[in-house]
């Protein structure tokens, strides 16, 4: 399983993935020399929002567009035979696909948040005291780890969900409903109160099911609240992890039961 | 050599798309649509559509909104000046309910009256109700309600009570209380509002509230450098036994070193009729606040 990850990132790096790094710093940059006469005084708070969204983004641009190739490449340019030859079983190939991406998608953000924090501490150092004093938190507030890691943690949700995906259908396939049920995780508490809005019983225990069945992405957010200075419990964090331990999980167990059972002759 | 002559044409092509759209602009100006619209008006829509990136979707609203107000301020736009300045801080705010420089920006230049401002106290009002609904331990929002209706509505009794209900949220200045009881004893006149704005110079956060403080500040004193011009006016008719023409007859008379001009350096008009002071129709301190004229 470890070479197994250890190629994934490999591959990764060789498909230029990293070059959103420089993307994204160059972001960063412009946007934060560009806004600073747009926003009256409000530049350090845009460029926390547009650097934790751009983070946010990216991540899960690599999560979807690698994840829904990690099984489906491999069968369509017929290296799985070899790999299949190999003395690796088959879920432990689905586990290092896994692990590989999601060590490709903790060094991107590892240095995104680097860069991010990199940004806002020479901001900081550069606004005379009497504008940071208008500032509802510090410009590299600390705090702001919380809703990285939380990014971090839904985007290992999304990447076990491409991979689910990629173990039965085609890259296109997977990504489209990779993405469908990224955007429908945001709408959980919608379903979940879909019973105050119908009159029939039975659509809203269905709404409440599939409010607990879809992940739900919406609990991970927490930008917008840290960038006021608002504090997040750890144990909100704590709860999420293991809620997004869980799922992920789940899915790449039902990844692995399905790659265990196709026939690749 | 083939890829010498690919560059080429590349830069060929780029270079000419320039030129073409320079002519283009040129030739027929701009006919794209500017139309002054927001395509969405409910923030809950916008939200939901925003997914997880709903910060951010009010960063750009929050831009929009300075560059709306910004825009109109600068240019006249003919007809529906600053229409769009309460909806688009409406949904900035309904995007992201804890973002404190719109309500306070917001609701200050949406009470502003023209041509600063479309002098709407009402919709100041709403949007900081709306933020004190979001966040019901911020003092500044009553305050800055508080002072809104101090200042341009010259209502004291509704004034007097915000600033009240501000003092009583934890973390406010201790000032608040005792202007507030002033308030209510003397009304309005000069040295209350001198010394309230004061206040808010010396604990304004932001940039934008310092200078509408100090602009707020130059009225006061244009309005007591107005009343001084109108008392030598006066001594001048008196002694002399007419009316001067102009301000060159007072400046020729030793009355005066030079053309008087109020705090933002714009020339005082004299009106001749009854020697009297104004402020230049071009001076950025009007309108002056009437109660306080005299």
């Amino acid at each position: 399983m470890y070479h197994v990850a250890l190629h994934v990132f490999k591959e990764s790096v060789r498909d230029k993935v990293l070059y959103n790094l420089v993307l994204f710093a160059v972001l960063l940059m412009a946007v934060s020399f560009l806004i600073g006469q747009l926003t009256a005084g409000q530049d350090v708070k845009i460029i926390k929002d547009l650097g934790l969204a751009a983070i946010s983004v990216f991540g899960l641009f690599i999560a979807i567009f690698i994840g829904i190739g990690l099984v489906s490449k491999e069968v369509e340019k017929r290296s799985i035979y070899a790999l299949l030859a190999k003395p690796v079983r088959r879920q432990e190939l689905v586990a290092g696909k896994f692990v590989g991406l999601a060590l490709t998608l903790a060094i991107n953000i590892a240095i995104m948040a680097a860069v991010y924090f990199a940004m806002l501490a020479y901001y900081g150092w550069t606004e005379p005291e009497t504008v940071q004093r208008a500032w509802e938190a510090p410009a590299a507030d600390p705090r702001l780890l919380k809703p990285i890691v939380l990014i971090y943690l839904q985007l290992l949700i999304v990447n076990a969900i491409a991979l689910f995906f990629s173990t039965f259908t085609s890259p296109l396939m997977a990504a489209a409903f990779s993405l469908g049920l990224w955007v429908a995780g945001h709408f959980n508490a919608d379903l979940r109160a879909f019973d105050t809005v119908v009159d029939a019983p039975a659509a809203g225990a269905l709404g409440t099911a599939l409010s607990y069945i879809l992940p739900n992405f919406a609990s991970f957010d927490v930008k917008s609240v840290v960038v006021h200075g608002q504090d997040v419990p750890l144990g909100f964090i704590g709860m999420n992890a293991a809620y997004a331990a869980l799922y992920i999980g789940a899915l790449v167990i039902a990844s692995a039961m399905i790659f265990a059972r196709r026939d690749f002759k | 050599m083939r890829r010498h002559r690919a560059v080429v044409a590349l830069v060929v092509l780029a270079a000419g798309s320039v030129a073409l759209q320079a002519a283009r602009d040129a030739r027929y100006g701009t006919i794209a649509d500017d139309a002054r619209m927001m395509y969405l008006q409910s923030g809950e829509v916008a939200g939901r559509l925003a997914l997880e990136y709903d910060a951010l979707a009010a960063d750009l609203y929050w831009i929009r909104a300075v560059l709306h107000y910004g825009g109109d301020r600068l240019h006249d736009p003919g007809t529906g000046r600053y229409e769009l300045l309460y909806p688009l801080l409406d949904l900035t705010t309904s995007l992201d309910p804890l973002f404190q420089i719109a309500y306070r920006f917001g609701a200050v230049f949406l009470a502003e009256p023209p041509p600063g401002g479309p002098g709407r106290l009402d919709q100041a009002e709403t949007l900081l109700k709306k933020g004190m609904a979001a966040s019901p331990g911020k003092w500044q929002y009553p305050h800055d309600l508080g002072f809104l209706y101090y200042w341009q509505a010259r209502d004291y009794e509704t004034a007097a009570s915000w600033f009240q209900h501000a003092a009583g949220i934890p973390g406010a200045p201790e000032w608040l209380g005792p202007v507030a009881a002033g308030m209510l004893a003397r009304g309005g006149n000069r040295e209350q509002s001198r010394d309230l704005l004061m206040r808010i110079l010396q604990d304004a956060d932001h940039d934008w509230l310092r200078q509408v403080a100090t602009r707020w500040l130059r009225q006061l004193d244009a309005l007591d450098q107005m009343d001084r011009l109108d008392e030598m006016l006066a001594e001048y008719v008196r002694r002399a036994g007419r009316r001067p023409a102009s301000w060159l007859e007072l400046i020729r008379a030793g009355w005066l070193p030079g053309i008087p001009a109020d705090p933002a350096g714009y020339p005082y008009t004299l009106n001749t009729t009854w020697s009297t002071t104004r402020l230049s129709p071009d001076s950025p301190l009007n309108p002056l606040p009437e109660e306080l004229a005299r």
